[in-house]
């Protein structure tokens, strides 16, 4: 990367410019700010600073009791909240040692998948964008407004969707999200291939990828990268295989990687990645029919809100309902991490729980944290241009790398 | 290669460091040690070079305050053996006057941002650190936020104050 | 005959041959048609703002094709997501960037009033920086919420007189945030 000729200070032909990119700029997709040292089109050093969306999650978290930290979850990365909502669920399960149904399991794979799909559709179609071609990214995001609709279908909510509840799912998906949800696996496929088609072998877009940005297996790791960005370089690291939550285990799918690392490889493993969700959610789809249709949530009154009708007839159901929203449950005494495949990478929650009725302590490994930080080093050397399509393929999420 | 068990690691880790790693307990299976400072970058080079362990991956490092300890910052580091598949949580504890820890910045590059952001919001000062600066909150901030004492909302805001009810 | 709609003219004399109105309709008719704004996204709103952007809400109809990443060239700011008290003098920049006559749109509950976040980092709503013109609720608001403002911001921009920006309540207003 770095094999051209740098100038010195005191070569009186050139000098460097300090080029400020963001925290407004509009071709990086949020807040980021890079500080760089250019010598013309070249990047000779950069410095990132973050914090711009700082929002004080884990602070906020140490004074919400735990089913009110789910919105905060929402915020993190925005693209595929149900993934973080999830997996906040999934931990404090795991704390409370709560066993799900296999229905229940499901449904939250089908909803997660959904949320990657709908995280790789704009990460791709950026990624075209920024490399100048705006028709995928307009044909894609027709796409994305149907997962969408199947959000809303089932929680009422599109982007920030607070999906679920600890325990299961405050209701049953309907019929017509059913319906959708099949819609969407016979409409999105051939959008998908069109997409392919366009982009896979385009001769600017594969000149203005290839090759650009390519990262060791070995840099990857030391940068403790994860998800996709990290599978491109040849690991073949997914928790959703390694260390299968939600029932993945009983899923047939493959985790596709790349060779070098580059952005095209990152382009592609994407891409596969939303065809093995789709394999997915099929999966889960025939799975669910044989299970019980009126399971969405597992049997643990004392933690999972009563429906309101029983709270005011019931005096059981009141007492839950009670003890639930005034946090006057026993949790253990315990440490839990629990991570999961977010869209990015591993989403991690760490919960430090002393047994009141907020968390003690609560740390997100944020995945765009995590990888972002590569960001300045692998600059240096590189083109502008090819630095700005480097992010995008990053996908760093502002909400997430700042928390 | 299989998951190494709990048992087989500790026990690994005491003939390697004997008497300065200690098991503090094993929450949902997975193995928790506490080290002291002196020692915890030789564990943590130990545990990712040793042939059959291979905790090659720093999957996080934060901390976390307890306030009525005799050492309240604990610095906490999740690795995970990629190839084992095994995970395992090091708890390092400082005392307030003495916040220094070494840097495990050398053995991975991604510690780097992770120690920046303990030490923003925690005041953990990693020695060694090529680049120890305040990361996600503003550069002249003189607190620690994450600290139990910090205030979660602003503490000079004046829009709150209620005649009847204080703030 | 094609069905596509055209805007009311405003109202004025008409007769054979002329058309009379007054200049600040004819002007506010023309500049709220062609509103060119700044996208200031700094998180989830934003991505809301690009469903608008998208094929399926289109703002586009509304005259608002062209995005003005450039804050010199822009009428509208729309401000779209937390804005953090280290982002706040980067906002108030650009604002000031901005040429007259411009106005600002206040997206989401972050932007209004700071939302959920009432911690130390997170500034308490644009308005303590920056004059807002319209605000529009929701955690994210919904593409119809947005386009609705925008639409508000339309009414605006139709209704003004030109000379509004030289007002001494305007300037009074500028002082306030200590804007000359």
């Amino acid at each position: 990367m770095q094999n051209h000729p740098v100038y010195t200070d005191n070569d009186p032909q050139t000098e460097y410019s300090t080029l400020n990119l963001g925290p407004t700029h509009p071709a990086t997709h949020g807040v980021f700010q890079n500080v760089l040292q250019m010598d013309g089109e070249r990047i000779v050093s950069g410095v990132s600073t973050i914090g711009y969306i700082h929002r004080a999650f884990e602070k906020i978290a140490e004074h919400r009791p735990f089913y009110q930290i789910t919105p905060l979850t929402d915020r993190l990365n925005y693209c595929s909240s149900p993934i973080n909502n999830m997996g906040w669920h999934m931990t404090v399960e795991k704390l409370l040692n709560i066993e799900m149904p296999k229905r229940v399991d499901y449904m939250r794979v089908i909803i997660m998948e959904l949320a990657r799909i709908s995280d790789h559709i704009i990460c791709n179609g950026v990624l075209g964008v920024d490399t100048g071609a705006f028709t995928g990214f307009l044909y894609m995001m027709e796409h994305r407004e149907e997962i969408y609709e199947i959000y809303e279908e089932i929680c009422g909510s599109r982007l920030t969707t607070n999906i679920g509840r600890i325990g299961g799912f405050e209701r049953n998906f309907n019929k017509i999200a059913f319906d959708k949800i099949r819609r969407f696996l016979v409409r999105f496929p051939p959008v998908l291939k069109e997409f392919e088609a366009l982009f896979n072998r385009n001769r600017i877009f594969v000149d203005r990828t290839k090759g650009v940005a390519a990262v060791t297996a070995e840099a990857a790791l030391s940068y403790s990268w994860s998800g996709p960005i990290l599978r491109a370089t040849g690991v073949d690291y997914d928790v959703r295989a390694m260390e299968p939550y939600s029932s993945y285990e009983d899923f047939d799918f493959e985790v596709p990687v790349g060779e070098n690392g580059d952005v095209y490889n990152r382009f592609l493993v994407r891409n596969e990645e939303m065809w093995q969700s789709m394999r997915i959610i099929e999966q889960a789809l025939n799975k669910i029919e044989k299970e019980p249709s009126d399971i969405f949530h597992a049997d643990v009154p004392a933690f999972y809100l009563p429906p309101k009708e029983e709270v005011y007839n019931n005096m059981e159901a009141l007492i839950y309902h009670f003890k639930i929203v005034m946090g006057e449950v026993e949790t253990p005494n315990a440490e839990v991490y629990h991570s999961v495949e977010g869209a990015n990478g591993e989403l991690g929650f760490y919960l430090v729980n002393d047994g009141g009725r907020s968390p003690y302590r609560l740390h997100f490994r944020r995945p765009s944290f995590i990888n972002y930080q590569m960001y300045a080093p692998m600059s240096q050397g590189m083109l502008l241009s090819d630095a700005i399509i480097n992010m995008s393929s990053l996908n760093v999420i502002a909400g997430e790398l700042d928390a | 290669m299989g998951k190494i068990a709990n048992e087989e690691l500790l026990q690994k880790l005491n003939d390697k460091f004997p008497g300065q790693v200690a098991e503090t307990g094993a929450d949902f299976g997975l193995l928790t040690v506490e080290t002291n400072k002196e020692s915890i970058n030789a564990v943590l080079s130990f545990l990712k070079t040793d042939a059959a362990l291979q905790f090659i991956y720093l999957t996080d490092l934060t901390a976390v305050h307890y306030p009525e300890l005799e050492k309240p910052i604990g610095v906490i580091y999740h690795l995970h053996s990629l190839t084992t598949n095994t995970r395992i949580r090091i708890k390092v504890f400082l005392s307030l006057d003495d916040l220094h820890i070494p840097t495990a910045s050398t053995i991975w590059d991604g510690a780097n941002w992770m120690e920046r952001e303990t030490y923003d919001f925690f005041g953990v000062i990693f020695d060694g650190h090529p680049d120890l600066r305040r990361i996600l909150n503003v550069d002249d901030m003189t607190v620690f936020p994450m600290r139990k004492e910090f205030p979660l909302e602003d503490p000079n805001r004046i829009d709150k104050k209620d005649y009847f009810f204080g703030r | 005959m094609s069905d596509i709609q055209i805007v009311e003219a405003p109202a004025g004399v008409e007769g054979s041959g002329f058309f009379a109105t007054k200049l600040d309709q004819a002007v506010g008719l023309a500049r709220s048609h062609s509103l060119w704004p700044l996208p200031f996204a700094t998180s989830c709103c934003g991505i809301e703002f690009m469903a608008t952007m998208g094929s399926h809400y289109d703002l586009s109809r509304f005259g608002a094709e062209r995005l003005s990443f450039s804050p010199r060239q822009a009428d509208l700011l729309m401000v779209m997501g937390t804005i953090s008290k280290k982002m706040g003098p980067v906002l108030r920049q650009v604002y000031l960037q901005m040429a007259e006559p411009r106005w600002v749109m206040a997206v989401g509950a972050c932007a209004s009033s700071g939302g959920i976040f009432d911690t130390y980092s997170v500034l308490q709503g644009i308005d303590e920086v920056i004059p807002v013109d319209v605000y529009v609720p929701g955690c994210p608001p919904r593409p119809e919420a947005i386009i609705d403002g925008f639409m508000a911001i339309q009414k605006l921009v139709q209704t003004e007189t030109l000379r509004r920006r030289e007002e001494p309540k305007y300037q009074e207003l500028l002082a306030k945030y200590g804007i000359q």
